[in-house]
């Protein structure tokens, strides 16, 4: 059963917690909303306001029509009553029950009439068939994420909130993951508020999202319009912990053609054409692409001889972030496509890269194979 | 040997129903307490946790005094239990179990209290998100979870209780097939010239019983772990 579309998430809470204080607002029109921010920017603390776990000081909380929180009238209802599902970074499954009796323990507490999915339905969505007699120790992490959504969602949530639930999985399960939970967004279409500090999480999964840092919402929006930010990306790799800070560009590409006797996949970007490791999405389909800025090489003539199958001609827009051995190039192709590219000073004053310049940008397909959202609407 | 005298089996069969009344009436109390004072906090939670452990630590005789001066038939709790529902605790097997029951009441608190503690409560703020009410959490999946600290808490008070003698002697006195528990009647029997070996042979029984207290006890703990958690 499709959930009603109508439904909006409207949050402006407030709370102050020793030297920590958070002060956010933001709008869901539904669909998947990424709460992005480094550690500590209060990103755990927000969903839990959301989930009732924490009681802001002050603000109100709207889920899907329902005020959950209002300070000013005293409005506070325990998170039994707020009709949402919980997806934690731990799984949290009940040692003591196998996963039948774990998936069935929200549903059991919600009359038939007003449960959202049958039980079926679930567990072929998340393929949890073989699993249903295993105890929670005898699965893997990946599987009892797996069960630990279907959990959630069995409960018949209006919101479904889930907190870095791959950060605790290693990549190979990540990647197993991520198909189900892009399934539940688009084939459930329940809404979603995906907390994150992976750009490639929230790119894959998210429609929307609110960046927060020191808790405050630094922006808010469309994923395109706020990860291109340049502001954002400087300081969210500021304060991110990742060895190495993650600045690059997003686009939305349409699938052109598949050439799979190379296994690859041809995008277009506007006028431009892009090669990426094949990808199983239909010609005609749109999807989003992130391009790390150190993954895009410049040439000052057209390159001949090169392994690289994606070089774009574009000219030089701008030059920022300057530090002491690289600086972050701003280029706009022919068909105005704007891209980010991060070179050496050195061969930056060897190619006399300025603004206005001509150049050749140069992208590894093999670069290109993370950063690959499924499609989008 | 392994035939009991008809004082033996009184003996037996009176310790085992004072021990028993004294662990099924007292576990909601000891539940309850132990929840208290592992999940929340208030004013008073040390005086509390003093006051509960105190049977551990004053000479049972003590708790014997207090019980009659607060449950005799003219204390102030005694006279109104009388009173209302008839109730009566002294110089009976009531009164036996009743001082047996508070002699194994920290036992038992603190027992189920470190299994409470032990739970998760990240699992219980699970529940809660899944729609549970508090009650419901604590039925469905704190009550499972703390069980086999609760049974082995529960052993151990009854293997107290089944050992009583201080309290049980001051409150409802050595009253042969009334309050002669096995260590009650151990000790009318060493009264009497020529009791040793009788006494010998109620020893042995006591020794029996509450080794087979606490085998029981870590046997279904054990058996509650590995369902729970599969091999421990």
């Amino acid at each position: 059963m499709a959930f009603d579309p109508t439904i909006s998430l409207n949050v402006n809470v407030e709370k102050s917690l020793g030297d920590f204080s958070l002060h956010a607002a933001f709008q869901s029109a539904g669909g998947c909303t990424a709460l992005f921010g480094p550690s500590g920017s209060g990103k755990t603390t927000l969903i839990n306001m959301l989930a009732g776990l924490i009681q802001p000081d002050r603000g109100n909380i709207h889920i899907c029509g329902a005020q959950v929180f209002d300070h000013t009238h005293n409005i506070n209802l325990p998170p039994e009553k707020r009709h949402i599902g919980y997806v934690f970074q731990d799984a949290r499954l009940f040692p003591h029950l196998n996963v039948r009796h774990n998936l069935t323990f929200g549903m059991n507490l919600i009359p038939d009439h007003k449960r959202l999915f049958e039980f079926t339905e679930i567990v072929d969505l998340l393929d949890l068939e073989s699993l249903l007699e295993r105890r929670p120790h005898k699965l893997s992490g990946g599987e009892r994420q797996r069960v630990a959504i279907g959990r959630a969602l069995l409960a018949s949530p209006h919101l479904l909130l889930m907190d870095e639930p791959l950060a605790n999985l290693d990549s190979r399960r990540r990647l197993e993951i991520f198909p189900f939970i892009e399934n539940l967004r688009d084939r459930l279409k329940i809404p979603i508020v995906y907390v994150s500090h992976s750009v490639d999480e929230v790119i894959r999964l998210a429609d929307q999202v609110v960046v927060l840092d020191h808790g405050r919402v630094t922006a808010q929006g469309g994923i395109r319009e706020v990860l291109n930010r340049i502001d954002i990306q400087t300081e969210f790799a500021a304060t991110s912990r990742d060895e190495a800070p993650d600045f690059g560009t997003v686009l939305t590409a349409t699938v052109a053609a598949h050439e799979r006797e190379d296994g690859l996949t041809r995008l277009s970007i506007a006028n431009d054409k892009l090669l990426v490791p094949q990808i199983d999405i239909e010609v005609g389909k749109k999807l989003r692409i992130r391009i790390r800025a150190r993954d895009v090489a410049l040439a000052n003539k057209a390159p001949i001889g090169l392994s690289v199958l994606n070089t774009l001609h574009a000219h030089v827009a701008e030059l920022v972030n300057q530090s002491r051995t690289h600086v972050d190039i701003k280029l706009e192709t022919e068909s105005g496509t704007q891209i980010w590219s991060r070179i050496t000073l050195r061969s930056q004053r060897e190619l006399e890269i300025k603004p206005g310049a001509d150049v050749w940008l140069l992208i590894k397909t093999v670069a290109l194979e993370t950063g690959l959202s499924q499609h989008i609407h | 040997m392994f035939t009991l005298t008809p004082l033996e089996q009184e003996a037996l069969s009176l310790s085992l129903r004072v021990a028993l009344t004294a662990v099924v009436f007292g576990l909601p109390f000891a539940v309850g307490v132990a929840w208290l004072l592992a999940k929340k906090s208030f004013p008073g939670k040390i005086i509390l946790d003093g006051f509960i452990h105190l049977p551990m630590i004053i000479p049972p005789v003590v708790v014997g005094y207090l019980l009659l001066v607060a449950f005799g038939r003219n204390g102030a709790i005694g006279k109104w239990l009388y009173d209302v529902a008839g109730i009566e605790f002294a110089f009976n097997w009531k009164g036996a179990a009743l001082a047996a029951g508070i002699m194994g009441f920290p036992l038992m608190v603190r027992g189920i209290r470190l299994s409470i503690e032990a739970i998760d409560p990240r699992i219980e703020t699970a529940a809660r998100t899944l729609g549970a009410s508090p009650f419901r959490v604590f039925w469905s999946i704190s009550l499972p979870l703390m069980l086999p600290g609760l049974i082995a808490g529960t052993f151990l008070g009854f293997a107290r209780a089944l050992a009583e003698f201080g309290a049980t002697i001051t409150f409802v006195a050595a009253i042969p097939g009334k309050t002669s528990t096995l260590p009650v009647a151990i000790y009318i029997a060493l009264q009497k010239p020529g009791g040793e070996d009788a006494a010998l042979r109620m020893v042995v029984l006591s020794v029996l019983l509450a080794i087979s207290a606490l085998a029981a006890s870590e046997l279904f703990a054990r058996t509650i772990r590995r369902t729970i958690y599969g091999a421990s």
